[in-house]
């Protein structure tokens, strides 16, 4: 009977989930074109091959940029629109509203107007010129070093608004009673914040960077519209360079690199899991 | 931070007053540079659809002049437009209607009966969450292959919705287990089976979290990019994204069409979110926040 609930969600998961990633670790053993049949076994060779790849170790910093940035600056710009909009502000439900808009759109509707956007003379270069600023002026996706800036700068439009409403649900479970008896007590709004909210918030800033993370590492998308990776490479992610290596028949080298993927997301998840899991249940035993 | 000092000395009434509300007013304008930001490039968007190109090369700011309606009526006169919102929308159907019973089957017996290996096949669907569509992307593309799929909406619904198993099964199993066990019993007494205890009592009381589901499946499937980019090669068989991608490609001169076009790929998505908001925000922040 129990078989027979579960047969259509365990078929439907191991033909489309499961042995596609069964195949992809098979695959990243061979050096395999497609086409022919899948005889030419290398071993790790594919794996080696990838960890000295300039590109793949290029993809692999922008990766972890792209991570950093988020933790560092989308993370907590998020954090403090969440806390403004806690207060009682009027037209908060709008903002609240606006601010969120942009995760629903793809991110090909995403890439292809900031592509606009930040084009040689477009929108932001003409506004800066005349605004004054056309010393500013810049080639913000084609210029290496500034295209990865630039690229998470979208990024964050796209997803900052994900994070704050994931924030603001956590920031208003916590019990306003805290905050007022700490303010009787003569407790600055930011002492309240560092010593109350933050500590409470934990919970949930911990799933918001544990979702940041492992978007990060696994960004497509969004830098393929935007950018294919490029120029030369300055933009690429381990997910681009995988599926420029799809594009260019390396079926064996291209599985060796998203086995590579899928590793890292799993030990990066497990460790948090880990350490967050006990973490929280510290927390249990100290607090309530 | 906002008011960030230790207090001094007691400010009195007055200047507190003239402080609270400069705070006030300072808040207000972050809120509202934030909220240009997130706006101004959605206008680009709109109003550079109603511009000639050759205006949106000489002056990109501002309001149209004269206001030119020839992208937007050529775009929504043309066959192919229109075949790309009815061939997303099916698939977001498909997606959706293979999910919905899939995973709340699944999740029901492993939220309502004891069984060996429950845990073990729960723990296998949750490890599905850290799969992107990505990293599988190459055997599926042979799978879909063999199976005859390629170019078919089935070929990117049934992947779609099983990648979706994981997050849904999250999602509605504490949901299942948090009908009381009381309601199951007394149904059984009066011979009620597990399928018709699944059907007539637990689907109806579980509404809200189906919809959250729903909804979740067809923003998703809405805006899938790589499955469908890869798997409808035929260009009848396409979905909005890989439309407006080939556009924007296609016409990469005509900057004022692919914006018009841009746009237009954004209204069901904006306008799905203006009435389903609440389902949204709550289905897209629910399994995060209840972990």
């Amino acid at each position: 009977m129990i078989i027979a609930f579960l047969l259509p969600a365990l078929v439907l998961y191991a033909l489309f989930v499961l042995y596609p990633i069964f195949q992809s670790a098979r695959y990243s053993l061979f050096d395999w074109n497609g086409l022919e049949p899948l005889t030419k076994f290398v071993g790790l060779d594919n794996f080696r091959e990838a960890f000295r790849a300039d590109q793949f170790q290029g993809a692999f910093k922008h990766n972890v940029i792209l991570v950093v940035l988020s933790l560092v600056l989308q993370i907590p710009f998020a954090l403090a629109l969440a806390v403004l909009l806690d207060q009682k502000l009027r037209g908060r439900a709008v903002l609240r509203t606006m601010f969120f808009a942009p995760y629903i759109l793809s991110e090909v509707v995403t890439g292809v107007v900031w592509r606009q956007i930040l084009r040689p003379n477009g929108l932001l270069d003409q506004s800066l010129g005349s605004a004054g600023g056309s010393g500013l002026v810049h080639a913000w996706l084609g210029d290496p070093d500034v295209v990865l800036f630039s690229l998470f700068f979208v990024i964050s439009w796209k997803y900052f608004g994900f994070h704050m409403v994931l924030l603001l649900a956590g920031l208003q479970q916590i019990p306003r009673e805290l905050g007022e008896a700490a303010a009787i007590d003569g407790a600055t709004p930011w002492q309240r914040f560092r010593y109350i909210t933050l500590p409470l918030l934990g919970p949930t800033m911990r799933v918001s960077i544990f979702l940041s993370v492992i978007g990060a590492l696994q960004l497509f998308d969004l830098v393929w519209v935007t950018t294919k990776g490029g120029p030369i490479n300055a933009s690429a992610t381990m997910a681009t360079y995988l599926y420029d290596q799809f594009r260019r028949g390396q079926f064996g080298y291209a599985s060796s690199v998203s086995v590579i993927i899928f590793s890292l997301s799993l030990v990066v998840a497990l460790l948090y899991q880990r350490f967050a899991l006990r973490r929280d249940l510290q927390g249990a035993g100290v607090g309530a | 931070m906002l008011d960030t000092a230790p207090i001094r000395a007691l400010p009195t009434a007055r200047s507190a007053r003239v402080r609270r509300r400069a705070v006030r007013t300072l808040l207000y304008v972050g809120a509202l540079a934030v909220l240009a930001v997130v706006i101004i490039p959605l206008l680009f968007a709109i109003l550079g659809g109603f511009r000639t190109t050759s205006q949106l090369v000489k002056d990109p700011v501002g309001l149209p002049h004269p206001w030119v309606g020839t992208n937007y009526r050529e775009i929504l006169s043309s066959g192919s437009f229109w075949r790309q919102v009815w061939n997303s929308s099916l698939i977001a159907m498909l997606t959706t209607a293979v999910v919905l019973p899939a995973a709340s089957l699944a999740a029901f017996v492993l939220a309502r009966y004891g069984f060996k290996g429950r845990e073990a096949i729960y723990t296998l669907f949750t490890l599905g969450l850290l799969f992107p569509v990505a990293v599988a992307i190459l055997p599926l593309f042979i799978v879909l292959r063999q199976t005859g799929l390629l170019s078919n909406p089935l070929g990117v619904a049934l992947p779609q919705a099983a990648f979706a198993l994981p997050l849904s099964i999250v999602i509605m199993r504490p949901f299942f287990r948090a009908v009381p066990k009381e309601l199951q019993d007394a149904a059984a007494i009066d011979g009620c089976g597990a399928f018709r205890f699944y059907w007539s009592i637990m689907l109806p009381l579980s509404r809200p979290v189906l919809s959250t589901i729903a909804v979740l499946t067809i923003v998703s499937s809405w805006n899938a990019f790589l499955l469908p980019l890869l798997v409808l090669t035929d260009p009848d068989t396409v979905t909005l994204p890989i439309g407006v991608n080939n556009i924007s490609s296609q016409y990469s001169t005509d900057t004022a069409r692919v914006l018009a076009y841009t746009t237009l790929s954004m209204v069901p998505a904006l306008l799905f979110y203006a009435v389903g908001e609440r389902q949204i925000v709550s289905g897209l922040t629910a399994g995060a926040v209840k972990e």
